[in-house]
C-alpha cells in the first residue's frame, strides 16, 4: 500500500513539474503547434522524460524497500530492528506472589554468529533471561526455566512491560511484539520495519552481484551466457522451422480453395490452442530434450505465421493484380512481384508476434523441464529461495525478448518501408 | 479487323441471396484503332462492369468482345488498365514501377531503362525516379500509373475513373496530359468518367449508358478531343456547342437518376 502511494505521489509530482513547469520552455514542432490535442491520438508521442523518471522510480522504489545501499541512507525505509532488545516480564506463583524480571534479546542478522548476551540474574524468585534472534525472526523464550518458581511449580506468566498478557494474546513493546503461546510461553517478534527481507525482495546491487558471479561463474555446471543461449537457440530454431512450414502453408491457403478448406480447420482449432497447453503432450512425444522443446516452438510459430501469410495473401488489393495481369505478368511473376512483397507487411507483423510467444512459451517450457536454459535457472533458483537469481533471471528474460522485438522491427523498417503505405 | 468489337455483352451477377442482377443487356460498340471513347452514365449503370469485361478480369454471361480478329479470353498486355488509384505497387520505386510491364516480358535491361527514362520525360517525373510511389501526391501517382501502362505498349487503354480522385486543377492538367499522349501514341482509349465535362473534352466519341440494364442510352462524335490537343482547354470550353451539349447530356442523367430514384422510392413504398 505504501510502496504504491509513493508511486503515485512520483507520477503525480513530476507530471506537475515537467508538463506544467517546464514544458513551455522547448517544442515549437508542428505538433505543438496543434490546438486539439485532447483525443488526436496522432499528437500523443511517449514523453521520454517520463520514461526516465518511471524507470528510476522503479528502482527507487526497489532500493528504499530494501535498504540498498546505493541510495542514501536518509531515503530508506524503516529497516528491521537490529541490537539489543529488552522488556520486563511479570510471573505470578499459584498463591498469589508475583515477582518481576528482565528479558534481553540480541536481534542480529540472520547469518551472523552471536553468543547470548550475559545478564545478571537479579533478586526475587523470578530471574532474568537473554536470548538471541535473528531479525526479521521470531522465537520463543523460556522465561521460565531459569525461575526458582517455575511453570512445572504452577507459576505463569500474567504481565510484559507491565500489561497484562494471557494465552494467545500479545503486548506491542517499542522493539517488537511480544506473544503468549496457547501453553503460556513468550514469543517475541522484533520489529520488522518496512523493508522487505533478502529472501523475499533482495536488493538491486544484490541482484547486481549475483549477475556477474554468474557470468563469471555460471549456474548449474552452465555458463549464464549458455542458459541464455540455449534458450535463443531454441527459439531460433523453432520460429525458423515454423516460418519455413507455416509460410508457404498460409501461400496455399490464401490462393487454393482446396488448401484453405483443407487446413482451415487444422488452423482454426489450433490457433486458439495456447503453445502452453500443448507442453505435458510435447513432453510425452518427445521427451524433455532439445528435439521437444523445438517441436514445441515450432508449433507455436506455425499456425501464427500461417495465418499471417494467408492474411498477407488475401490482403491484396485486386485493382494491383489486375494491373500486373494487364501489364502481361504470368502466374509465378505475379507471385514473386504482387503477391509475396504486398504480403511481407503482414507476414513480419506476424514473425514478431511468434518470436515473441515462442520466447514465452520456451520460457515457459524450461520452467517445467530443462537442464540448461533461462526459465530452468529461475525454476532451480526458486526452489532454493535464492529470489537474487529468480529476479535476475525475470529481467534478463525482459531484456532479452524487449531486444528480440525491438530486433524485428528494426528489420521490419529497413526490409518493409513501404508497410501501411499501399 | 483491327480495333475493338464488343459484341452483343450481357452480364447478369447472381446475387448470393438468390436472384440476379442485370448489369448490362446487349451492348454493342465498334472502336476503330487510336479512337477515344469516353463513358458516361449514372452510378451502377455497369460501366466498371463493362470495362473489366474488356479487359477480361470477367467472362460476359453473353456476347464476346473481339480485339485484332481474336476473341479476348483473359487480361493480356494488349489491353491496359489505368485505375482509379492504388494499384501502383508501393514496394517498387517510381522507375520499376514503370519499367514493370518490360520487365516481365523479359526485356533487355538498356532497352528498359530507354523506355523507362522517355515515359518519365513524358509525363514529367523524370525527377522522382528513384522515389518511392508513396512519397508522391495523388495526380503524380496517376502520371506514373499513366507511364507505366505505355510502357507496355498497349493497343488499348481502359482508364476507369483514371482522374477521379484528384483536385480540379491537377485533374485540368492531367486532362491535357491524357491528350497529348493520345494524339502522339495514336492508342484506342476508352475512358470512364463521372465528369460531363471531362467526357466532353477527352471523348472523340461520348457515350452515355443508362442503368437497369446497363446499356447505351446515346452517342456522340465529337470535335473537342481534337481542338484540345495541345490547346488551353479552357479555350475549347468557350465552343458554342460546348456548353449546348454539356446542358444536353446533364439533363439526361438527370432524368435518368430522377427515375431510379422514383423507381426506389415507389418500390419502397
Ligand atoms: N461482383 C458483383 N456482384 C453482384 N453485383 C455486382 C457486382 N459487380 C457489380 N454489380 C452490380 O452491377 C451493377 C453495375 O455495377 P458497376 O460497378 O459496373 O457500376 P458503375 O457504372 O461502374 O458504377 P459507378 O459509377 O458507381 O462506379 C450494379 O448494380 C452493381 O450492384
Ligand atoms: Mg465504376
Amino acid at each position: 500500500m505504501i510502496p504504491l502511494l509513493i508511486y503515485v505521489a512520483i507520477f503525480v509530482l513530476s507530471y506537475y513539474l515537467f508538463t506544467k513547469v517546464i514544458h513551455h520552455a522547448a517544442r515549437n514542432d508542428y505538433t505543438s503547434l496543434k490546438t486539439v490535442t485532447f483525443g488526436d491520438e496522432s499528437a500523443v508521442r511517449p514523453n521520454r522524460t517520463a520514461s526516465v523518471i518511471s524507470i528510476l522510480t522503479l528502482f527507487l522504489l526497489w532500493g528504499m524497500f530494501t535498504g540498498s545501499s546505493l541510495l542514501p541512507k536518509f531515503l530508506h525505509m524503516p529497516g528491521p530492528f537490529e541490537g539489543t532488545a529488552t522488556f520486563e516480564y511479570t510471573a505470578q506463583t499459584p498463591d498469589g506472589q508475583r515477582d518481576t524480571a528482565t528479558v534481553t534479546v540480541l536481534v542480529h542478522p540472520v547469518d551472523e554468529e552471536v553468543t547470548e548476551p550475559e545478564v545478571d540474574p537479579g533478586d526475587g524468585w523470578a530471574k532474568n533471561d537473554s536470548a538471541t534472534i535473528g531479525t526479521w525472526r521470531s522465537g520463543l523464550i523460556r522465561v521460565d526455566r531459569n525461575d526458582d518458581i517455575g511453570r512445572d511449580e504452577g507459576a505463569e506468566v500474567v504481565a510484559v512491560n507491565g500489561k497484562p498478557i494471557a494465552p494467545g494474546g500479545s503486548v506491542e513493546t517499542e522493539f517488537g511484539r511480544v506473544g503468549m503461546s496457547p501453553k503460556g510461553t513468550l514469543n517475541f517478534e522484533p520489529a520488522k520495519g518496512w523493508q522487505m527481507e533478502p529472501i523475499w525482495l533482495p536488493a538491486p546491487e544484490a541482484v547486481a552481484a549475483r549477475v556477474v558471479e554468474i557470468a563469471r561463474e555460471g549456474f548449474r555446471g552452465s555458463t549464464l551466457w549458455e542458459h541464455l543461449g540455449y534458450s535463443l537457440f531454441r527459439v531460433v530454431v523453432g520460429f525458423f522451422f515454423g516460418a519455413l512450414v507455416g509460410i508457404p502453408l498460409g501461400y496455399a491457403m490464401g490462393l487454393s480453395d482446396w488448401f484453405r478448406g483443407w487446413f482451415d480447420p487444422i488452423v482454426e482449432f489450433m490457433r486458439p490452442v495456447p503453445p502452453l497447453a500443448l507442453i505435458p503432450l510435447v513432453i510425452i512425444w518427445a521427451g524433455i530434450g532439445e528435439t521437444g522443446k523445438i517441436i514445441l516452438l515450432f508449433l507455436a510459430a506455425l499456425w501464427i505465421m500461417a495465418i499471417a501469410a494467408r492474411s498477407g495473401v488475401s490482403g491484396v488489393k485486386i485493382s494491383k493484380v489486375h494491373a500486373a495481369y494487364s501489364l502481361g505478368a504470368s502466374k509465378p511473376q505475379i507471385m514473386r512481384h504482387v503477391i509475396i512483397p504486398n504480403s511481407l507487411p503482414e507476414i513480419f507483423t506476424g514473425a514478431r508476434v511468434a518470436m515473441g510467444v515462442c520466447w514465452g512459451t520456451v520460457v515457459a517450457a524450461e520452467l517445467v523441464a530443462a537442464e540448461k536454459g533461462a526459465g530452468m535457472m529461475i525454476m532451480v533458483a526458486s526452489k532454493f529461495q535464492n529470489t537474487d537469481i529468480v529476479i535476475m533471471g525475470i529481467i534478463l528474460i525482459g531484456i532479452i525478448g524487449f531486444g528480440i522485438d525491438m530486433l524485428m522491427r528494426w528489420a521490419e523498417r529497413i526490409l518493409v518501408p513501404w508497410k501501411g503505405k499501399g | 479487323m483491327s480495333g475493338l468489337a464488343i459484341e452483343k455483352i450481357s452480364m447478369r451477377f447472381d446475387l448470393p441471396g438468390g436472384g440476379s442482377v442485370q448489369a448490362l443487356k446487349d451492348v454493342t460498340l465498334h472502336l476503330k484503332e487510336g479512337e477515344l471513347m469516353s463513358v458516361l452514365g449514372p452510378s451502377g449503370c455497369g460501366k466498371t462492369t463493362l470495362l473489366n469485361i474488356v479487359a477480361g478480369f470477367l467472362a460476359p454471361t453473353e456476347g464476346q468482345i473481339v480485339m485484332n480478329g481474336h476473341t479476348v479470353q483473359g487480361p493480356d498486355a494488349e489491353r491496359g488498365m489505368v485505375f482509379q488509384q492504388g494499384a501502383l505497387f508501393e514496394w517498387m520505386s517510381v522507375r520499376e514501377n514503370v519499367g514493370f510491364g518490360p520487365r516481365m516480358k523479359g526485356m533487355p535491361k538498356m532497352d528498359m531503362a530507354e523506355t523507362v527514362d522517355h515515359l518519365l520525360d513524358v509525363v514529367g517525373l523524370q525527377d522522382f525516379k528513384e522515389k518511392a510511389v508513396y512519397e508522391l501526391s495523388g495526380g503524380m501517382q496517376q502520371r506514373v500509373a499513366l507511364a507505366r501502362c505505355l510502357a507496355n505498349d498497349p493497343d488499348v487503354i481502359l482508364m476507369d475513373e483514371p482522374l477521379g480522385a484528384l483536385d480540379a486543377l491537377t485533374r485540368e492538367k492531367m486532362q491535357s496530359l491524357v491528350l497529348k499522349l493520345w494524339k502522339e501514341t495514336g492508342k484506342t482509349i476508352i475512358l470512364i468518367t463521372h465528369s460531363v465535362e471531362e467526357a466532353l473534352l477527352l471523348g472523340e466519341r461520348l457515350l452515355v449508358m443508362a442503368p437497369r440494364p446497363g446499356r447505351i442510352h446515346r452517342e456522340y462524335r465529337l470535335p473537342f478531343a481534337d481542338l484540345g490537343v495541345g490547346q488551353d482547354l479552357r479555350e475549347v470550353k468557350k465552343h458554342p456547342d460546348y456548353a449546348k451539349t454539356r446542358e444536353e447530356i446533364l439533363a439526361m442523367i438527370w432524368d435518368m437518376e430522377e427515375e431510379i430514384m422514383g423507381r426506389t422510392e415507389g418500390a419502397g413504398a
